[in-house]
């Protein structure tokens, strides 16, 4: 019987909402490292039904590196053709939602125009390694877990400033 | 006084339904929205606004703007102690409730008792520093130099932590357009309607750069549809922006005024620091008018033309009741004629030119020279000669124009030299300066309205058809050109000072000694005589002192040359450097998932890299950390004991060359390693020196799982993956962090089996020690690791991250049932010393795999290192080896402590080694120490001197195996 409780990186943390941005923790579910073996790539493909480009998400797999990918939700067996790692836990997702590129611009040293649909990047967030992905709903946030509050701390500042100078423009 | 008795009626750009109260030097005062603190001074007579640096001689605004050398004030912060020093009042914004103070003065600013240095000038000429505080030596630092630092002082610093906002942000774009002037406006304009996505930054409050200042330049209303359209274009224009630095490969610096012309307000940033990196830039930056040097040419009232034109125009601020002008040029004229017209009483204009016009509104002395001032704390009068001899005038304001000097530094960036123009006696941008920023307008050295519009355009289309744009160019709109006609000016002779650099107080007479003494060079002379080096970076005198050294040297300015340009262009705020650097954005603090089940414990956190672990768990009654440390020792040694792991840096290596790849990083084999075993492994820097050890299990038969230090994960991962990248990019191996996947837990001590048996959903059958395998525990995956740190029979148990904390306190639970229960950093210390296992204060990077006595883990095969760890000096009886301390006597012993012979002077020469870790061991009764010691490892049982000078330790001790504890290791094999 399983006893153990899993938490989130963030476990309880309301949303917060300031200069017309949502900030929230999503809750993803299993993460799966997938990282090719040399000349593996178009194997691995045909078995998730592609794998993204550099810089791109391709349907559930994000790009973290080269020929490497997280792919969102339970990983086929790919014994031979790419080393598979869990990675469920060590990451905390942040969403924001809204008009989120001035909040962007202010956290990651990136064009947040390029930032459309189907992209993915790796982009430090401060001090912190993030992945950096746009979808339907908004923009995600991948950092470690355990600097989760950090970054949330961080984001919240860069939303109270915005907020603020909301407040001053004429 | 009537309230603002200088102001105009119905001028200027101010918002007079808008009134703000202000204080300067605790007086009350008023102005209006749209005023800047120096406008709203001057409108309300206030003439005396700082102390100069060195004689303290006081000054009024010589500016309008961000390159004001005199009017530097402290703003006090109403919401807090804080001050802002070495504000230009030329560029704070005028604020209900502002408080201003001068600064650099002792007493008032009207009786300052330092300007005694005005009247010491005679022995306080440049080098007089150098020259007379030589002696006797020691006095420099104790007496001298404070003493200087306290009159010759800029502004003052609060000693508090900075508290408000800075914000930091990103921006790209096609073309950066630097400057709102005509030439700035029409540069974005052309590149908008092109469709190239531009940002267009401008440092004043608005846009328009001298369209704000003046008239009949340009027909208002193609202004306002201009901005108009460029923001219907898209085009990001960023007021209160300053671009302070061209960086490599189109990357600006920019300092956005975001909060500063406000009240403080909560989260409201005082400034943001932009990073803009521009596919191409034109710099629009305009040109800043020069002063003549003449004999007290720095009087209260002695203003440039243009400061005037701009008080008078855009403030609605009348600059003096009477007014003189000064000019070399035609500029002046426009001035004075504006001034005229607005109902300025113009005194006269005296041109230093012979062949000028004289027809005008007003009288015109032609060849005319200013050879003195009167009036201490505002202008009263001028005398000089003019075409119709001697004269001397009543006045209170003087305005100067000596010609315009092109902004240019930004061009200047990248260490590239501009190039003399004769015909407008400046310096201009060379094409090409900084790749990709063309210079256009004023800053280019074409001085009238069409003039700038028209190179504005042509700078877009050149940077267009850089970024493989087609211009689609505007038509230019009708404006004035008139000619610029100047004839050069720099210096006029006569008995006194002659102001270059206001800021830091620069003669003519100063720079004519600097080239008298030798230093002739246009860097020496600057840093001879501070000229440039103020706050202002020499914008109003850099141009004009190298003149006067050109003069004095006998060469012609070009040979003369400039000085380096450096950004930042304008001062920049420390704090908004450090934007997003403040508080925790320092570092990003890293929680374990047992924090909070550690804190309400009341355990101390400490940080260990950026986590925080948990340092002891205090009981009821335990008052100091030591009690607790030795309780938990006791625990471990005696029950079981649980620590979180998890910082422990976790690699997942996977693939058919896994093994090979471990065997070339690592000293000793993996490759050999069986399915379901751990292996300790110890991994050398290129250099042969250690750079860290941990263990490897081995997973399956391509899987392996490497464990690294808490302090040197990032430095393992970063050095693995250069290794693969470098030498073995075409292996079959593929790595990655898990390190955040896994929460691990020690659990030591002669019942830790009970404890797990009583968690774990299968019970533990044969697991002998150095293995590992899956397991599950209370139903969720586990991974199991027979290792220990303690020297006790010693497990580790690592979960998914999201179930750590509660396995936690689950272990912590059933361990207290036990007798047992949690340790902490201190405990695990103490344990590891007493089996004498290292840690990074051991491998400090200085020692060897011969110094820590594993050499004989380098194998026969190849590894990383391994080459350079045999080189000769870093194996052999000369080394310094670890070995174990016990004083003789029982007394505390500390790490950092040396160790020297017994009977040898404890001198550097005689240092026989160092001592990097101790604890008191609660097991042996003893303290006992790890050490580095010349030929350790040959004189266990020798006796050996431990002196500490700063805890003033002097202690015999015994050299031992390092060691303590179970030698034999049967403990941890139980």
């Amino acid at each position: 019987m399983r006893e153990l409780f899993a938490k989130t990186a963030l476990q309880g943390q309301k949303p917060l909402t300031q200069a017309g941005v949502t900030l929230s923790e999503e809750v993803l579910g299993a993460i799966t490292s997938v990282a090719c073996f040399p000349g593996k790539r178009d194997l691995v493909a045909a078995q998730l039904g592609g794998f993204p480009t550099p810089n791109r998400r391709e349907g559930n797999l994000l790009w973290t590196g080269p020929e490497q990918a997280f792919l969102l939700g339970a990983a086929p067996d790919l014994t031979g053709l790419a080393a598979t790692t869990d990675q469920t836990g060590g990451w905390a997702a942040l969403r924001l939602v809204g008009a989120v590129d001035p909040v962007l611009a202010r956290l990651f040293p990136i064009d947040p125009r390029t930032l459309t649909e189907g992209a993915c990047l790796r982009t430090p967030l401060g001090h912190m390694n993030a992945v950096l992905t746009r979808d339907g709903q908004g923009v995600l946030i991948l950092v470690f877990r355990s600097m989760a509050r950090t970054a949330w701390d961080e984001i919240a500042h860069v939303m109270a400033m915005l907020q603020a100078r909301e407040g001053i423009a004429g | 006084m009537r309230p603002e008795p200088f102001r105009l009626a119905a001028k200027g750009l101010i918002d007079r339904t808008k009134p703000l109260n202000f204080t300067f030097d605790g007086r009350r005062y008023q102005g209006f929205q749209g005023d800047t603190l120096a406008s709203a001074l001057l409108a309300n007579g206030v003439r005396l606004v700082g102390r100069s640096f060195k004689y303290h001689r006081p000054r009024g605004l010589l500016t309008a703007g961000p390159e004001e050398p005199n009017a530097m004030v402290e703003v006090l912060d109403p919401g807090s102690a804080l001050q802002t020093p070495n504000t230009r009042a030329t560029v704070q914004e005028l604020y209900d409730g502002l408080a201003a103070r001068s600064q650099n003065r002792l007493g008032t600013l009207r009786f300052d008792l330092l300007s005694v240095n005005d009247y010491l000038a005679p022995f306080l000429s440049a080098g007089f520093y150098y020259k007379t505080f030589m002696w006797p030596r020691p006095f420099w630092e104790a007496i001298y130099e404070p003493i200087i630092r306290r009159a010759a002082g800029l502004g003052t610093l609060k000693p508090l932590n900075e508290t408000q906002d800075y914000e930091k942000a990103f921006a790209y774009c096609d073309l950066l357009v630097v400057g709102s002037g005509p030439a700035g406006l029409m540069a974005a304009l052309t590149a908008a309607r092109s469709g190239a996505d531009v940002i267009l930054t401008e440092q004043d409050t608005a846009p328009g750069g001298r369209l704000l200042s003046q008239d009949g330049q340009v027909d208002p209303a193609w202004v306002k549809s201009t901005l108009a359209e460029l923001a219907s274009l898209g085009v990001r224009i960023m007021t209160r922006t300053t671009v302070i630095g061209a960086y490599d490969q189109g990357t600006y610096g920019a300092v956005e005024r975001v909060g500063l012309h406000l009240t403080p307000q909560k989260h409201l940033p005082r400034e943001c620091f932009w990073r803009i990196h521009a596919r191409q830039a034109v710099m629009a930056t305009g040109a800043l008018e020069r002063p003549v040097a003449f004999v007290n040419n720095d009087r209260p009232g002695i203003m440039l033309a243009s400061a005037g034109q701009s008080y008078l125009h855009r403030y609605g601020v009348s600059p003096g009741q009477k007014v003189t002008l000064f000019a070399t040029n035609d500029h002046a004229r426009t001035v004075a004629r504006q001034m005229k017209a607005d109902g300025v009483n113009v005194v006269a204009l005296l041109d230093s030119r012979p062949d000028a016009s004289t027809l005008e509104d007003f009288p015109v002395h032609l060849n005319a020279k200013i050879t003195d001032t009167a009036g201490r704390h505002a202008l009263k009068a001028i005398s000089g000669s003019h075409h119709g001899g001697d004269f001397q005038i009543e006045t209170d304001c003087l305005l100067v124009s000596g010609g315009w000097n092109p902004t240019l530094a930004l061009a200047c960036h990248q260490n590239a030299r501009p190039a003399w123009r004769e015909d407008i006696a400046a310096f201009v941008p060379r094409p090409g300066m900084v790749p990709g920023l063309h210079a256009a307008g004023a800053a280019n050295g074409a001085f009238s309205t069409h003039g700038a519009l028209s190179e504005g355009r042509a700078a877009a289309e050149a940077a267009l058809g850089a970024l493989g744009i087609t211009p689609k160019s505007p038509d230019l709109p009708q404006a004035e050109d008139a000619p610029y006609r100047l004839t050069p000016l720099w210096q006029i002779p006569g008995q006194g000072r002659a102001w270059l650099d206001f800021a830091n107080d620069v003669t003519v007479k100063d720079v004519k000694l600097s080239a008298q003494e030798g230093y002739t060079s246009v860097e020496h002379m600057k840093r001879y005589t501070t000229q440039g080096m103020a706050p202002d970076q020499g914008k109003n005198s850099n141009v004009g002192a190298l003149a006067v050294l050109a003069d004095a040297t006998g060469r012609s300015i070009p040979e003369t040359g400039t000085t380096t340009f450096r950004a930042p262009f304008a001062p920049v705020s420390i704090g908004v450097l450090g934007a997003g650097g403040q508080g925790k954005g320092f570092a990003p603090q890293r929680f374990l998932t047992s924090d909070q089940a550690s804190r309400d414990r009341g355990a101390p956190m400490i940080e260990a890299g950026l986590w925080y672990r948990p340092s002891y768990f205090p009981k009821p009654g335990e008052t100091d950390w030591r009690t607790a440390c030795n309780r938990e020792v006791l625990m471990v040694r005696g029950s079981v004991g649980v620590s979180d792991v998890s910082t422990l840096g976790k690699i997942d290596i996977q693939g058919a060359d896994a093994g090979r790849f471990l065997d070339l990083v690592y000293t000793n084999t993996f490759s050999t390693l069986p399915v379901g075993r751990v292996r300790y492994g110890l991994m050398l820097r290129e250099d042969g020196f250690v750079m860290d050890d941990g263990t490897t299990a081995r997973l399956g038969p391509d899987h392996y799982l490497t464990t690294t230090t808490t302090a040197a994960a990032g430095q393992v991962m970063r050095h693995l993956d250069f290794v693969h990248q470098a030498y073995c990019a075409d292996w079959d191996v593929r790595f990655i962090s898990v390190t955040e996947s896994w929460a691990q837990f020690a659990v030591a001590g002669p019942m830790a089996k009970m404890l797990l048996n009583a968690l774990l959903d299968e019970k533990l059958g044969d697991f002998p020690f150095m293995s590992c395998g899956p397991v599950s525990i209370e139903g969720v995956r586990a991974r199991l690791f027979r290792i220990s740190f303690s020297g006790e029979e010693g497990y580790e148990i690592a979960v998914p991250t999201p179930y750590g904390e509660s396995l936690f306190r689950d272990l912590t639970a059933k361990a207290e049932t036990l007798g047992g229960g949690l340790y902490g950093m201190e405990a695990l210390n103490v344990l590891r010393i007493e089996k004498g296992f290292i840690t990074h204060a051991e491998i400090h990077g200085r020692v060897t795999a011969f110094d820590i006595g594993m050499e004989k883990m380098i194998g026969k095969k190849d590894c990383i290192g391994k080459a350079q760890a045999a080189r000769p000096g870093l194996v052999g009886p000369d080394r310094e080896q670890l070995v174990g301390l016990r004083p003789l006597v029982q007394t505390e012993i500390a790490s950092g402590g040396h160790l020297f012979n017994p009977g040898d002077r404890v001198e550097r020469v005689n240092d026989q080694g160092y001592v990097t870790s101790v604890c008191w061991s609660p097991v042996l009764g003893s303290w006992l120490g790890l050490a580095f010691l010349k030929d350790g490892r040959a004189r266990h049982g020798q006796q050996i001197r431990l002196v500490d000078h700063m805890r003033k330790l002097d202690v015999l001790c015994e050299v031992t195996d390092p060691v303590f504890l179970d030698p034999k290791g049967e403990k941890l094999r139980a």
